[in-house]
């Protein structure tokens, strides 16, 4: 698959990590809006930022299976907002996530552009992606623990000597 | 002769600020804020989220606040907004062995792998009312115990190793995934279509159906083979970048309602599988969905149609619960012409009616005289 982001400024271009990339992505879309815009306001110096797409809120059709695992049917819409930016560095970069939070978008796709930067892609790494992929990591092992002593250990009840 | 009647148009501006006053009620009261909605009373936000078919928390939370707790209301306001919305394209389907649990348990089997875990269930609670919530005490923090390294298969992968149970449902691999918001309804329905119906079903009209069939309306021995509550990711496709991103979690509700079959000149002897899946924590929509899915493959599996909950279109037509208050509640507009029409209608059979009594009668009085 062609990667339009680098075509636009091929100098630039850096190795491409579609696996990198889309943990990045995920996480950012994961990131909550106080995570973004923190990162966003301590960030230095700030590019300047060139919207190319939105911010725009649209409508994803959620799919299930049948069964579970049989034949796709449509669950129901979500809201979703995305933003394509291009940055002073060249670097195009695209945000999505559930909800209508278009500032929050916004900033997360100038951290994929950032990110995409190997000038300053370390930076967004440990200053954004890391911490919010931490946070994910302990809220989802607290809400496992949680859930795990609600679990029924049954014992059996032994009925006369023999 | 049609006469355009204009006017009211003052009388509604008042009207609704005056229900602008009373859903805000006594000012002294202070104004609930929607995140105390979308956190304290969820279940409800799920519920509009669910039978709305959009699912947004805070949207979800709004309506209910604007719907002043009116939960068709509030639907209808969600279905409504979505509409002005344009569609960015469709999810892969959302992978419910992969949940972050929140909820699960089974019924037919006691010992499974991931265990019984409650949740935070209203089940084994004694239904009696809690003066400790009329007032805002700090509540207790969960117990936790630390979480077993274990996966939790869906208890379906479980039974289809015996091959006395059917497997997930297939549809042919030509068919193209149908959706209700895009093309008119068709019966007899595939049954990807109809789980979308389900889906977005009023909730009571589903638990009443679902309900008919555990009375002896069509019969269908059913067991919760599994009910599951949690997150799950929702991924799309984005083709700029040429792979999947995760978009962020939604909760959902799946329930497995396993049910003895006794076999037909199309299908053996087994257990068949009802399904159900629903936006948000809801195991009771989840529950009644997987039972009417189940009723409604009664001419897939070749058994006999006599029951309400086996009639397709009968259920599909009537389950969407926004059309049908938009039918019903259009009664109460004016419809002073048809009225005046059928006024006339009426009088003029009357007075045909009473005529015709006068002549019967008058027949009578002669044919006695005869005698």
């Amino acid at each position: 698959m062609i990667d339009h982001t680098d075509t636009a400024n091929p100098q630039n271009a850096v190795p491409q990590q579609p696996e990198a990339r889309k943990h990045t992505m995920d996480i950012l879309a994961s990131a909550t809006a106080n995570e973004l815009s923190s990162a966003w306001e301590n960030w230095e110096p700030k590019p300047n930022v060139d919207p190319v797409r939105g911010p725009e809120t649209g409508l994803v059709m959620v799919r299930g299976n049948i069964g579970g695992g049989g034949a796709p049917f449509n669950l129901g819409e979500a809201t979703v907002t995305r933003a394509t930016v291009k940055l002073s560095n060249g670097k195009i970069g695209h945000g999505y996530a559930l909800g209508t939070d278009r500032t929050k978008v916004q900033q997360a796709a100038i951290f994929d552009a950032l990110w995409q930067d190997e000038n300053t892609r370390m930076d967004v790494e440990e200053r954004l992606v890391q911490p919010v992929a931490e946070r994910i990591r302990t809220d989802d092992a607290r809400k496992q623990d949680e859930v795990a002593a609600t679990k029924v250990d049954f014992f059996t009840m032994v009925r006369g000597e023999d | 002769m049609y006469v355009a009647v204009k006017g009211g148009e003052t009388a509604i501006n008042n009207a609704h600020r005056l229900l602008a006053d009373r859903r805000r009620g006594d000012r002294s009261v202070p104004a609930m804020h929607l995140e105390q909605i979308v956190e304290q009373l969820g279940l409800a936000v799920d519920r509009i989220m669910s039978e709305g078919s959009l699912y947004d928390c805070e949207l979800a939370a709004l309506a209910f606040k604007q719907a002043r707790g009116d939960m068709i209301e509030a639907i209808f306001l969600l279905r409504a907004y979505r509409t002005t919305l344009p569609r960015f394209g469709y999810s892969n389907p959302v992978d419910t062995n992969r949940m972050h649990i929140e909820r699960r348990i089974s019924a037919t089997y006691k010992d499974l792998p991931g265990g019984q875990l409650l949740g935070p269930t209203f089940d084994y609670t004694h239904r009696l009312l809690d003066p400790a919530l009329m007032g805002s005490q700090d509540v207790e923090t969960p117990v936790t115990k630390q979480a077993a390294e274990q996966s939790t298969p869906r208890v379906s992968q479980l039974l289809t190793q015996e091959g006395l149970i059917e497997s997930d449902g297939d549809l042919p691999d030509d068919h193209q995934t149908g959706d209700l918001t895009r093309e008119p309804m068709e019966f007899p329905m595939a049954r990807d279509v109809r789980l979308q119906a389900l889906s977005r079903g009023d909730e009571g009209f589903l638990l009443a159906l679902g309900y008919s069939t555990q009375r002896g309306f069509g019969r269908s021995h059913p067991f919760v083979g599994e009910i599951r509550i949690g997150e799950v990711d929702v991924e799309i496709d984005i083709p700029e970048l040429g792979f999947a991103i995760n978009l962020g979690r939604i909760r959902v509700t799946e329930c497995q309602m396993v049910t003895q079959f006794q076999g037909s000149a199309k299908s053996p002897p087994q257990f068949t599988r009802g399904y159900g899946l629903v936006f948000g924590q809801s195991e009771r929509k989840a529950m009644a969905m997987s039972l009417v899915d189940r009723s409604l493959r009664a001419r897939e599996l070749g058994e006999d149609l006599t029951a309400p909950a086996q009639d397709e279109e009968f259920v599909i037509s009537h389950a969407d619960n926004v059309q049908a208050t938009g039918f019903v509640e259009h009664l109460k507009l004016p419809h002073y012409v048809d009225f005046q029409a059928e006024l006339d209608l009426v009088r003029r059979m009357r007075s045909e009616f009473e005529a015709a009594q006068e002549r019967d009668g008058n027949a009578g009085e002669d044919l006695e005289a005869a005698e």
